[in-house]
């Protein structure tokens, strides 16, 4: 079954090519359709290789260069559940993105179809490899291909920028990366992760280590978008088109914070232990990711904008998933990846569909309009409340393993935390949901920032295929609480996903893993604490989009005190996201040299 | 001296750093990232160096005399291709800010803020 | 004091931590000259024994390595679509005839002529031989586009534009990108693990040498080339048209 590993990224890159070349001889509805189908089969190999790998990794040496004496000379790709998973999760909305853009998109589509495929296939090799390089060279294949999708629309000023601070900074932090593998090289000789990990076994972190975990974790941390490097997303965000968008918070943030666990368990869990400073150094930084991501997406009226920085906020909490560095912990990060996906996917649609319709993304601009589309309402309700943490719908799954995972390390008090910051975020999409498509609060409000307009689509595109993939999106994204099995699965391929001597040994001296039994198909049942956060969660959400829709009619001497104390540091976190790229290339610095310095200090 | 070239490449880092930190100019920022590359060229390449090693080229040489590692130079290789791809796509969206709004400070192009 | 100022004062400071941890970490490797790690040794006694290669990083990047090498090809392919993609022409500029500017002084033109062939000609002779001595797809790709954009200098835009066609270039560089990827499923539709040599090792030290290796380089070599042109291109169309247009 290995060879069904090459192909989610051959099929899209083999395609993207042929379209570039057929591109003036054959009708675009033609390349459409052959863009649609390649990605499509990526999405059903990568499905394939999960289930293989359920059984065990799935292995393929490129070149057909096996290992000789235990020292890998070629480059592997090494699919275990987790990693093909999310290969699949990536290629399925890239399907589901070029479904929507059969009608959302309306020039240069071809070369868009081309680079949305080169797009999949790095991101599905990044997922199943086993090779730290390899992994920087599809990092890099996947960020040329965003920036030129971020920067699509030229006719505009906004896109400009976007394209530029996402450039930058990412480049920036592969670097950064590229000089930690250097470092890693030096030490071990070797490339592989396997190789890696099985070389730095054994022996105490010393600087070189210590200072090679920060850059690579920097590296991939710029990517998944935390904070203080999480500058670039809102601005990309706002400003690419909507089925970009569907894969940048989908998929692309979520490469990041898979590779810092892939590269944590593989190569550093051995000499560094499980180390208490690691983990409380990244559970502070996703902490803090979370609720400033949740603040900023209260302030925001650009509808792109709010939904990125609820990305931000969900990625906070992925970070804590994986930073816990515990394995049911690390099967809720998954979990919520899956979800967050598919619904944030899903929202995204339906902000490209408000923007075709109604003819603009602002929120306070959009007051009432929206009654006009109500099924576009309904499902970003759908997806609003997907979010928040309810019960059996949307991200509650991941969720409920994540807070299990916490109170196992006995860190339970960030569990208070990811509630409010995702219940404020949900609240932010509810209030914009509410305002655009019922009608209800304010038509102004003071407090959320004012952004550039975007352009409409010249034609009125047809709505059908964007309804079709958005509904679908929506529809996975919230089902997947209740997927029977889906829990004791992600829990079983986490537990393999951190076990660094089984992997070692399987890639290296190809030992035949254990066989296990077949998980039964059961869904997680609520329990009482995860009922009360949920409820609370919800009730919170619908509290913070009160306030956020009716705030001027609370009484003018708590309005007034309220606002002496809260702005000055609203203001400063506003200007603190300034849209000039030497400011987040400076925050890129501060926040290497402190994480360095913090674990230069505590690792010795 | 037995750490120099180490430190040369870490060095130009931090220039290159400080440069695309205080840019005005979005041409001159590409090449503040050009430097940054060049400094992990040095550090890889310098990395693989051994002593009275000659080129990985055996052409009338025999088998089994020492060479420099070959990884490092392919990797320095695959690492030139990919930053010379981003520098140019970078030029490029600074080719368009000027087109269109007629400047290539960065500090001006922040339209979306806050 | 302007908000550049200030960054740059903060810079320094946190420039200095980082610089600091950075050289603290560099510390750590073994000093200059003494690397003995096992990869480079392996493929440093295996390149020439088993690809009959005696370029050993030729045989790493298009052999040991040669799915990073895919990965990289494809790099280049999305970039310089996505340069095509930026620098589109938009509704309002229209197309327009390039304009016909060519030089004029014969000492030029003469000097161009030798230059270009003897470019194209070293060019193609770093591809060939990349097996056997430095060079390789890369280097000479690169060669040979510098080598088509001093027609440019040499002859003027007039002419430059007749030749660097749109419809010649994409077909060679998606031939050259593809060509890459189809190597390998002709290994993997033939049971052997992706990209695996079907060819036989070769002769070494001479043109055919590496077998499939042989074949990959000049895929590479095309779509490189092929590439990089159309980045000139577009880059002058930009710049160049407009100021050869008002000169008339």
């Amino acid at each position: 079954m290995s060879w069904l590993l090459p192909l989610p990224v051959a099929i899209p890159l083999l395609t993207a090519a042929a379209i570039v070349a057929t591109e003036s001889l054959l009708p675009r509805r033609v390349l459409d359709a052959v863009a649609l189908a390649a990605a499509a089969a990526a999405t059903a190999f990568s499905l394939l290789i999960m289930l293989h790998a359920e059984a065990g990794d799935v292995l393929h040496w490129f070149g057909g260069w096996r290992p000789s004496g235990g020292v890998a000379i070629g480059i592997d790709f090494a699919a275990d559940p987790l990693g093909a998973g999310l290969a699949a999760l990536a290629c399925g909305l890239v399907t589901l993105a070029l479904l929507y853009s059969w009608s959302y998109m309306q020039e240069a589509a071809r070369l868009f179809d081309a680079l949305m495929l080169v797009f999949c296939g790095a991101m599905a090799g990044f997922a199943l490899t086993g090779d730290l390089f390899n992994m920087f060279v599809w990092f890099e294949l996947m960020g040329v291909a965003a920036y030129a999708l971020a920067g699509f629309k030229v006719e505009e000023l906004g896109p400009l920028q976007g394209a530029v601070n996402f450039a930058i900074t990412n480049t920036a932090g592969a670097y950064l990366i590229l000089i930690g593998i250097g470092l890693l090289y030096a030490r071990t000789g070797a490339l592989n992760l396997a190789q890696l990990g099985r070389m730095l076994a054994g022996h105490p972190a010393d600087r070189l280590v210590i200072v090679a975990l920060t850059l690579v974790f920097v590296g991939f941390l710029v990517k998944a978008a935390i904070v203080p490097f999480h500058w670039w997303l809102a601005d990309a965000h706002a400003v690419a088109p909507a089925p970009v968008c569907v894969l940048f918070s989908g998929a692309m943030v979520e490469m990041g914070i898979y590779a810092v666990a892939r590269i944590y368990w593989t190569v550093f869990s051995s000499p560094l232990g499980h180390a208490g400073e690691v983990r409380s150094l990244l559970v502070w930084i996703g902490v803090v990711t979370a609720l400033v991501g949740a603040l900023m997406c209260f302030l925001q009226r650009h509808l792109k904008r709010m939904l990125a920085f609820s990305t931000i906020t969900h990625a906070g909490v992925m970070l804590v998933g994986v930073g816990l560095l515990d394995p049911k912990a690390l099967a809720g990060a998954a979990n919520l990846v899956l979800s967050h996906g598919f619904v944030k996917g899903g929202l995204f649609m339906v902000c490209g569909a408000v923007l075709v319709r109604l003819r603009a993304v602002d929120e306070l601009r959009l007051h009432g309009a929206g009654r006009a589309v109500p099924w576009w309402g309904v499902l970003w309700a759908a997806g609003a409340v997907g979010l928040i943490g309810v019960p059996y719908v949307g991200v509650f799954l991941g969720h409920a393993l994540v807070d299990d995972g916490a109170t196992a390390r006995g860190i339970a008090w960030v569990q208070p935390l990811l509630m409010i910051a995702e219940a404020v975020s949900g609240g932010a999409l509810l209030r914009a949901g509410a305002r655009v498509f019922l009608g209800w609060g304010a038509k102004d409000d003071s407090l959320l920032t004012p952004e550039p307009p975007e352009e409409p689509p010249e034609r009125d595109a047809a709505v059908a295929p964007m309804a079709v993939a958005a509904t679908i999106a929506i529809v996975i994204g919230l089902a997947l609480s209740v997927t029977p099995g889906l829990e004791v699965r992600t829990e079983h391929a986490a537990e393999r996903f951190v076990d660094r001597t089984a992997y070692v040994a399987h890639v290296l001296r190809d030992a035949k893993p254990a066989r296990e039994p077949r998980p039964p198909f059961t869904v997680r049942a609520a329990t009482t604490e995860s009922w009360a956060y949920g409820l609370a969660a919800l009730a919170l959400a619908a509290l913070t989009a009160a306030f956020g829709l009716w705030r001027h009619r609370l009484p003018e001497l708590f309005r007034a005190a309220a606002g002496r104390a809260l702005r000055p540091p609203v203001e400063v976190l506003r200007s603190a996201h300034s849209g000039i790229v030497g400011d987040y290339l400076l925050w890129l610095t501060i926040g290497t040299a402190v994480i360095g310095g913090v674990w230069a200090f505590t690792l010795r | 001296m037995n750490f120099l070239a180490y430190g040369v490449a870490g060095w130009i880092c931090l220039v290159g750093f400080y440069g695309a930190i205080v840019s005005k100019n979005l041409i001159h920022l590409a090449l503040c990232l050009t430097v940054i590359q060049s400094s992990t060229y040095i550090l890889l390449l310098s990395i693989g160096y051994e002593k009275h090693g000659g080129a990985p080229i055996f052409k009338g040489v025999k088998l089994g005399t020492t060479a420099v590692d070959p990884v490092v130079q392919s990797l320095t290789l695959t690492d030139i291709v990919i930053s010379v791809t981003v520098i140019a796509l970078i030029l490029a969206l600074a080719l368009d800010a000027h087109k269109k709004a007629g400047t290539i400070d960065p500090d001006q192009l922040a339209d979306f803020h806050g | 004091m302007t908000r550049r100022r200030i960054r740059g004062a903060v810079a320094l400071p946190a420039l200095g931590v980082l610089g600091a941890v950075l050289f603290w970490g560099l510390s750590g490797l073994p000093p200059f000259g003494n690397y003995h790690g096992i990869y480079g040794f392996l493929i440093n006694h295996r390149a020439l024994p088993q690809r009959h290669t005696t370029n050993a990083v030729t045989a790493t990047v298009f052999d040991y390595r040669g799915f990073d090498t895919m990965g990289e090809e494809f790099i280049l392919f999305a970039a310089v679509t996505g340069v095509v993609l930026l620098l589109r022409k938009t509704g309002e500029e229209g197309e327009d005839e390039p304009p016909e500017e060519e030089v004029r002084s014969d000492a030029l033109r003469l000097f161009g002529m030798f230059a270009v062939a003897g470019g194209a000609l070293v060019a193609l002779w770093l591809i060939a031989y990349g097996l056997v001595t430095p060079g390789g797809g890369f280097q000479g790709g690169v060669a040979l586009a510098s080598a088509f954009a001093l027609l440019f200098l040499a002859a003027g835009y007039g002419p430059w534009a007749r030749r660097a066609k749109d419809a010649a270039l994409d077909p060679l560089e998606s031939l050259g990108a593809s060509g890459y990827v189809i190597i390998g499923l002709a290994a993997l539709i033939s049971g052997l693990p992706f990209l695996t040599n079907l060819l036989g090792p070769g002769k070494p030290g001479t043109l055919w040498s590496g077998g499939s290796l042989s074949f990959i380089n000049w895929a590479v070599a095309m779509e490189v080339a092929a590439a990089n042109v159309i980045l000139y291109k577009d880059f002058l169309e930009q710049y160049i048209a407009p100021l050869a247009r008002g000169r008339g």
